[in-house]
């Protein structure tokens, strides 16, 4: 059943779904104010799967906080489908790091993942449908009537993504969502977003710290500057469509990829930020 | 642990204790002391029948009515208050002086404003209960966790669904904490009320049995203030129990993790 | 998440401190209008200024100081009583896990009565005196202690404890080195909740049975028609509160200032 969603201006293949100008955070602290986000500009197309690296502390919560309205920028603007983000906006969904602390203890699995759907005020049982087939898309059809704290980790994250999905989003904004999951189900729950991501055609924007994790997901790798925080590169992903964590990860051209993002951080890291640059495709060269 | 094991870790020193005092008091004749055998009669005889319903009953019902607004409104102004930050810092000095002053203060004032009467000893239950839930529902709003806050940001939950779905049970623990000191604190009043300023109620009926040093009477109406207390913390436990399970199950994987 | 205009957001950026003092302030400026404005009998709610005057006055009273020591001291003694008594029973009980659950039963029995339950009795034995006081302090605090002294002592690590039992370390050593300090929050948090009660019940002892102390002489003010000097009275007592309560969480943050604050407070 197709989604009833925020749709103002139709978004065609070359629009941007997505569109972050100038974006900039300034915070006062102790020491005076403390510019967390420089200058940040990019797009995000209708149906992308694009991925945010940057080193530590380089303000990439800060950066997500402001894109999902819940934090106000500094200056700089932020649009979802040509409408200007003030505040947490209809057709965006965030699935955060600390699953344990965004899953609602008092819900069950079922309540937690419809009580958005409730918010949005659809009907008793097109609520349970969605959240039936969420549930059956991240693999967790039984675990409806458990409490989140009675599943593990990766179960509990898995009912966070599938509390975003049923609730259709546009735009799915995922913060570092398996920094605090073992490797191995990281592994299983990162072929999930692909999973996801074909099945449904939801534009996703993925923050990691995971230069490894970055390559292999996304279509599309931002990578951050040390702060005062710009975009320091936008680098395509030609990496095949189909992915497979053993067989990707092998490929030449993934070690590659890699390796430059690797480079990429490593500079931005001990040097000081760089202006807004344009896509790169003559940077990296395939082998052969 | 078996069964029986468990009634034995029960019962066992209770009624090695009520031994004890029974032999202590069998030959005694000392005038304040009451053994276990004439208690129990003295307790039937005097509060089972028509005294209970002059009585007692309507203390309770004064100490539930009370009860019930004073948790309605502590709650309900805890919400209030518990939101915003700058009311918080308003409303915290005269909050912290208004709960320091020790409730049965609060009957000769309430004594002059109101007059002796039954308003009277509802409005000393919700002006000394009022408190602790009132405090205790102000931090509990405001120490709800800032993830599940942006959650529900995140899914524009606002409003009356926000209060109640998470607001409300975030704050919970806290509240039930509140409340149960406000049980303790509205019983010591109830009683208090009646001793003080009153002309039936069960306070009142026990300061009769001292002044007229009827001993055992007496001791039967501890044993009956006793038997409230137990009731309400078992009520409480009830309650708690089934609204806090998630808390509870919660806690233990925590704890076991 | 739109920005509210101006003014009114500034004020409410105001620090903590200055936002108490101002609703300090409106507090004493509605005590104050509502009898001068006759929305209530002033002879029943004196305005705020009178009461403030009767209040200062007192502060140079002899017999003013005189009941607050009589308040204070049965509150101290009650406490100290009470506090040691919860801490041996607490250590001696908690350390033994057959007398923890022999015990249970019965204080969860004995707990819940209510402290006022004593008047009577207290005032057929010992009548209006200190003793009568004490009874009750004693009695309502030591709950609150002992209760709190249980749970720091069934807090402690296992694995801490036979590390020092392996160690050779007999039973007061292990108490002093390993228990004490495990449940020394609680133990802080205890004495806190105890203070209050002991306040409450140290006045409502003056109260009721008319035991020498500020509980007494609000009784009297109230019975002679006093109601100035009543809420005056009642004033004080509400600040002397105020500072046990402040005062005991400025000893608790001095003692614990070295403990990592493992615990949260345990619901009493």
């Amino acid at each position: 059943m197709p989604a009833e969603t925020v749709r103002t201006t139709p978004v065609g293949s070359g629009e941007a779904l997505l569109s972050v100008r100038g974006l900039k955070k300034v915070y006062a602290s102790d020491h005076g104010s403390v510019e967390a986000v420089r200058d940040l500009t990019f797009d995000l197309r209708d149906g992308e799967l694009a991925c945010l690296v940057g080193p530590s502390g380089c303000g990439k919560t800060t950066l997500l906080k402001c894109i999902s309205g819940l934090l106000e920028p500094t200056s700089g603007e932020v649009r979802l489908a040509g409408e200007p983000v003030t505040g947490p906006p209809k057709g965006m969904a965030v699935v955060f790091q600390e699953y344990g602390r965004s899953l609602f203890p008092w819900m069950t699995v079922q309540d937690n993942i419809e009580l958005p759907l409730k918010n949005a005020r659809l009907g008793a049982k097109e609520r349970r449908e969605l959240t039936q087939r969420s549930l059956h898309e991240v693999g967790l059809e039984h675990a409806g009537k458990r409490f989140p704290w009675q599943l593990s980790g990766g179960m509990q994250q898995r009912v966070a993504i599938a509390r975003a999905i049923a609730y259709q989003p546009r735009v799915l904004l995922m913060d570092e969502p398996f920094a605090a999951v073992d490797a191995q189900t990281r592994a299983d729950l990162e072929d999930l977003i692909r999973k996801v991501w074909q099945d449904l055609g939801v534009t996703i924007l993925f923050v990691t710290h995971d230069i490894d994790e970055s390559v292999y997901l996304g279509e599309r790798v931002l990578m951050l500057s040390n702060s005062p925080t710009v975009v320091q590169e936008d680098l395509p992903i030609d990496l095949p469509a189909e992915r497979d964590q053993l067989a990707t990860r092998s490929m030449p051209r993934f070690t590659e990829l890699r390796g430059h993002v690797y480079e990429q951080i490593q500079k931005a890291k001990k040097a000081a930020p760089q202006g807004n640059p344009t896509e790169s495709t003559a940077e990296v060269a395939p082998i052969g | 642990m078996s069964v029986l094991k468990r009634l034995g870790y029960l019962l066992g020193l209770p009624l090695l204790l009520i031994a004890i005092w029974y032999v202590l008091t069998i030959d005694s004749d000392s005038f304040f002391v009451v053994d276990p055998v004439t208690l129990a009669q003295t307790f039937v005889d005097t509060w089972v029948g028509e005294r209970f319903w002059n009585d007692v009953a309507p203390s309770l019902v004064r100490l539930a009515v009370g009860l019930f607004f004073a948790i309605g409104l502590g709650i309900g102004l805890g919400l209030l208050i518990g939101s915003f930050r700058w009311l918080r810092s308003m409303t915290e000095p005269v909050l912290e002086f208004l709960r320091a002053i020790p409730p049965p203060v609060l009957v000769p004032i309430l004594m002059i404003l109101v007059g002796i009467n039954d308003q009277m000893k509802v409005l000393v239950i919700i002006s000394g209960s009022i408190w602790p839930v009132l405090l205790n529902t102000v931090e509990g709003v405001r120490s709800v966790d800032d993830v599940l806050l942006d959650t529900g940001r995140v899914y524009r939950i606002t409003g009356w669904l926000r209060i109640t779905r998470l607001v409300l049970p975030a704050a919970s623990p806290q509240i039930m904490a509140g409340i149960r000191q406000a049980l303790s604190i509205g019983l010591i009043l109830m009683v208090i009320s009646e001793m003080f300023a009153s002309s039936s109620g069960l306070g009142f009926t026990i300061v009769q049995f001292q002044r007229a040093f009827a001993v055992p009477e007496m001791w039967s109406g501890v044993a009956v203030l006793g038997l409230i207390g137990l009731a309400l913390a078992f009520i409480f436990q009830f309650v708690e129990r089934r609204v806090l399970r998630w808390y509870h199950g919660l806690r233990e994987v925590d704890h076991a993790g | 998440m739109a920005r509210r205009g101006g003014r009114a957001s500034r004020l409410t950026q105001l620090p903590s401190g200055v936002l108490g003092l101002a609703g300090v302030l409106a507090f004493l400026l509605v005590w104050e209008a509502i009898p001068r404005l006759g929305l209530a009998d002033p002879e029943y709610l004196p305005p705020a200024s009178e009461v403030l005057q009767i209040f200062f006055r007192n502060l140079g009273l002899t017999s003013f100081w005189e009941a607050v020591g009589h308040t204070m001291l049965g509150w101290a003694l009650g406490l100290a009583i009470a506090s040691t008594a919860a801490v041996v029973l607490g250590l001696v009980i908690g350390s033994s896990s057959f007398l923890r659950q022999a015990t249970h039963s019965t204080i969860e029995f004995l707990r819940p009565i209510p402290s006022v339950a004593l008047i009577p009795l207290a005032v057929l034995l010992f009548g209006v005196s200190l003793r009568s006081t004490l009874l009750l302090v004693v009695y309502a605090s030591f709950w609150q202690v002992l209760i709190q002294m249980l749970y720091g002592v069934a807090d402690v690590d296992t694995v801490a404890d036979n590390t020092a039992r392996s160690y050779g370390l007999g039973r007061l050593a292990r108490i002093r080195y390993v228990v004490w300090p495990t449940a020394m929050p609680y133990l802080m948090t205890g004495l806190r909740l105890g203070a209050a009660v002991a306040l409450i019940l140290a006045v409502t002892s003056e109260l009721v049975i008319g035991v020498p102390g500020l509980g007494h002489e609000i009784a009297l003010a109230q019975s002679g028609g006093a109601t100035t000097a009543m809420y005056a009275l009642v004033l004080a007592t509400g600040l002397i509160g105020v500072a046990i309560n402040m005062g005991m969480r400025l000893v608790e943050r001095r003692v614990l200032a070295w403990h990592p604050s493992v615990r949260g407070e345990v619901h009493a």
